[in-house]
């Protein structure tokens, strides 16, 4: 899950790491005050999404008077940003963070993951900061310097002071950055991140370090153990779909095509997906079912499916280990008597219950079509999608 | 033979008092497996499905004598129960639970290395179907009808996908000799590499099934294993050619976030090291009938 900007700055600041002072606006007027509240000349006004690149696409400006911070968060506010990470849609710009601008000498990358080959939490650090990490990694890769974390030790005090003095930093500083690094160490653990990034983190010209932009992200198995963590969800950075698919209990995610899809597990998701391509179509969603699903399951599943518009045909595909194939089948009949179904609907079923699932598809009189295989139903979707569609 | 489950293979089932535990275990019964008893911290004591209860892993080794476990135990508790079990003596765990926080897997694994390699217990999952070797016996919940025995080694991270494969094979006459689900998480205790290692080891396996996905540095570090050290041949299937970059689809760990992980350089990475990829999910089985020169690829 991720959150804004000036929530991660709020959380690190809380376990000790030094961030410029802000706040937070959510009108043109209540933007000029916080300048005012904050005093000085200059202010940084930047639009809160959940994406990066935001400078590039006019999110974010230095402000010299309180006139220019009300007008350009009246011209921000409500837009719509799209950024290089956004989809073409982007992401709705609804509330301000307006912070006194920094003086700044030097920008530098940090960044702490949880590194899949270690299965440890890393540390990736660079004297270039203000990049994106994927471009650093490829246009200069040998700024980065790395570390990984002994969980059962915690960040020892020497691993920071070595990533400092690999980055070239003058001793007093190497002590800040040591102290700055644990912080946000301890952040990450204590608060089951999975991602925490400061970018840039910058050198001031009096020497004193500051993350000027700070981005974090958690860990959504771990959210029960951090209610206030849970809370800082917002659905208005989400796509409406999948944010209602998650309130359902489905693992949801729209993508670009008209075949709608409902399967069962991750893998069999992905891998119809695959076969619908090679069968010359798009998939509109990722769906996983999960295990156990009811008829009622099925039917959300259904709603969530058909609340794209632009799906033409759904695709049911099932392998039924945990679940059970008559469950299935029932949930689709449900779905047409309770959704209203007028697309066509192609159904496999295979796995535990299938004789009785695929008896109660037959005998419903309703004008689904039957798959035996995953090939045969990928084909069979793709083929019943309207031709003007498909001739497109 | 089989890997790390057979027909002598005594279980133990953490969590068998729940309903899900129960259902799986009546299961795993009907089938053969040798399901000694349960352990619910509270409930020792108790009998469930004509087996003892225990309240301690500890216990139920002691009395029982059982060398793996199975575990139906909720996410906030999981990781625990996996320390408990390999500190019990516990050569197996299958943990089946999904949505165990990363970092507390993160600490298992840890804790796992504390222990000198014959004592170190192999754990398997989380967030996977679990095991079986068809004919002999399983621990997970998966349905153990689809599956023929015979010679070949299955090892995927998907459950459904893993069916999928079994079944493709059965149709066509190839029989599995174990099947391993490893799991979708990005922190998992037994990577390709772990599992392909005791495939090239079993002398009842003469081919492997790998099936992969998005996500992770697990299929190159097994396609470097398959390239160095295997002498049985492996055909492989990746699932995600058609996912969006940056998008987790479903499975924690599938996400695309670092160079080599999408479908396509894992499929390219399987390849260079003598490994056949399946072109399409449906060609799983016909792959592994011409990689053992069957006339059935015809």
């Amino acid at each position: 899950m991720d959150i804004h900007e000036h929530q991660a700055k709020e959380i690190l600041k809380s376990f000790g790491v030094p961030v410029p002072r802000g706040g937070l606006a959510y009108s043109p007027e209540q933007a000029a005050y916080r300048a005012r509240e904050l005093g000085g000349n200059a202010w940084v006004v930047k639009a809160q999404i959940h994406s990066g690149g935001r400078g590039e696409v006019g999110g974010v400006k230095v402000c010299k008077s309180e006139q220019e911070v009300a007008d350009f968060a009246r011209g921000l506010l409500g837009q719509q940003l799209v950024t290089k990470q956004t989809d073409a849609n982007g992401k709705g710009v609804f509330r301000l963070w307006v912070e006194e601008a920094s003086d700044i000498a030097q920008e530098l990358y940090l960044g702490f993951v949880l590194d899949r080959k270690t299965e440890r939490i890393m540390i990736v650090a660079s004297g270039h900061g203000g990049m994106e990490i994927e471009d650093l990694a490829e246009e200069d890769p040998d700024s980065l310097v790395r570390s990984v974390v002994d969980p059962a030790v915690g960040l020892a005090l020497y691993q920071a002071r070595e990533l400092g003095f690999r980055l070239g930093l003058e001793p007093k500083q190497v002590d800040q950055f040591s102290t700055f690094l644990r912080a946000c160490y301890r952040a990450y653990r204590d608060l089951d991140a999975m991602m925490v990034e400061i970018n840039p983190l910058v050198i001031t010209g009096s020497g004193d370090l500051v993350a000027l932009d700070a981005k974090m992200s958690f860990d959504s198995n771990a959210l029960y153990k951090h209610p206030a963590i849970a809370s800082l969800r917002d659905p208005s950075q989400e796509d409406p779909r999948e944010a209602t698919a998650y309130d359902n209990g489905l693992a949801y995610v729209g993508l670009d095509g008209d075949i709608g899809c409902i399967i069962n597990g991750a893998g069999l998701a992905m891998a119809s997906m695959d076969m619908i391509q090679l069968a010359g179509g798009e998939p509109a969603n990722f769906l996983d079912i999960g295990g156990g699903a009811s008829p009622e399951r099925v039917c959300q599943a259904f709603r969530t499916v058909l609340s794209d518009r632009n799906v033409a045909v759904i695709l049911v595909n099932i392998f039924a280990g945990i679940n059970r194939c008559d469950w299935i089948a029932k949930g689709v009949i449900q779905a047409y008597k309770e959704v209203g179904i007028e697309l066509p609907v192609v159904v496999r079923l295979s796995g535990t219950n299938v004789e009785e699932g695929q008896k109660i598809i037959r005998e419903s009189g309703l004008p689904i079509i039957s798959a035996d295989t995953l090939e045969e139903a990928a084909e069979k979707a793709v083929a019943a999608r309207p031709q003007t569609i498909a001739a497109e | 033979m089989a890997i790390l489950i057979t027909e002598d293979t005594k279980v133990v089932v953490q969590g068998l008092s729940g309903r899900i535990g129960q259902f799986h275990a009546q299961e795993m019964i009907e089938y053969g497996t040798k399901v000694v008893a349960g352990v619910t911290p509270g409930k020792g004591g108790s009998t469930v499905l004509n087996r003892p209860v225990f309240n301690t892993v500890r216990e139920a080794v002691e009395q029982t004598g059982a060398e793996a476990s199975l575990l139906f135990v909720p996410p906030p508790f999981a990781a625990d129960a996996m320390m408990e079990a390999a500190d019990a003596g516990i050569k197996t765990a299958v943990c089946v639970t999904d949505g165990i926080p990363a970092q507390d897997m993160m600490r298992v694994k840890r804790f796992l290395r504390r222990y000198p390699r014959d004592r170190k217990m192999r754990l398997i999952g989380p967030n996977c179907a679990g095991i079986i070797s068809p004919g002999k016996g399983f621990m997970g919940i998966m349905p153990p009808h689809i599956y023929m025995p015979g010679r070949i080694g299955i090892v995927g991270r998907s459950g459904t996908l893993g069916y999928e494969a079994a079944s493709q094979m059965k149709a066509l006459g190839i029989g599995i000799s174990s099947s391993i689900g490893i799991g979708g998480d990005p922190i998992n205790g037994s990577s390709f590499k772990d599992i392909l290692e005791l495939f090239e080891n079993d002398p009842e396996t003469d081919a492997v099934m790998m099936i992969g996905e998005i996500g992770g540095p697990q299929e190159a570090e097994a396609a470097a294993y398959v390239r160095d050290h295997m002498t049985k041949p492996v055909a492989a299937y990746i699932a995600g050619l058609a996912a969006p970059k940056g998008r987790q689809m479903g499975h924690a760990g599938a996400i695309i976030s670092a160079f080599g992980e999408s479908a396509q350089e894992k499929v390219e990475i399987l390849s260079s090291a003598g490994i056949t990829v399946a072109p399409n999910p449906s060609a799983m089985g016909r792959t592994m009938a011409e990689v053992l020169g069957m006339k059935a690829a015809a």
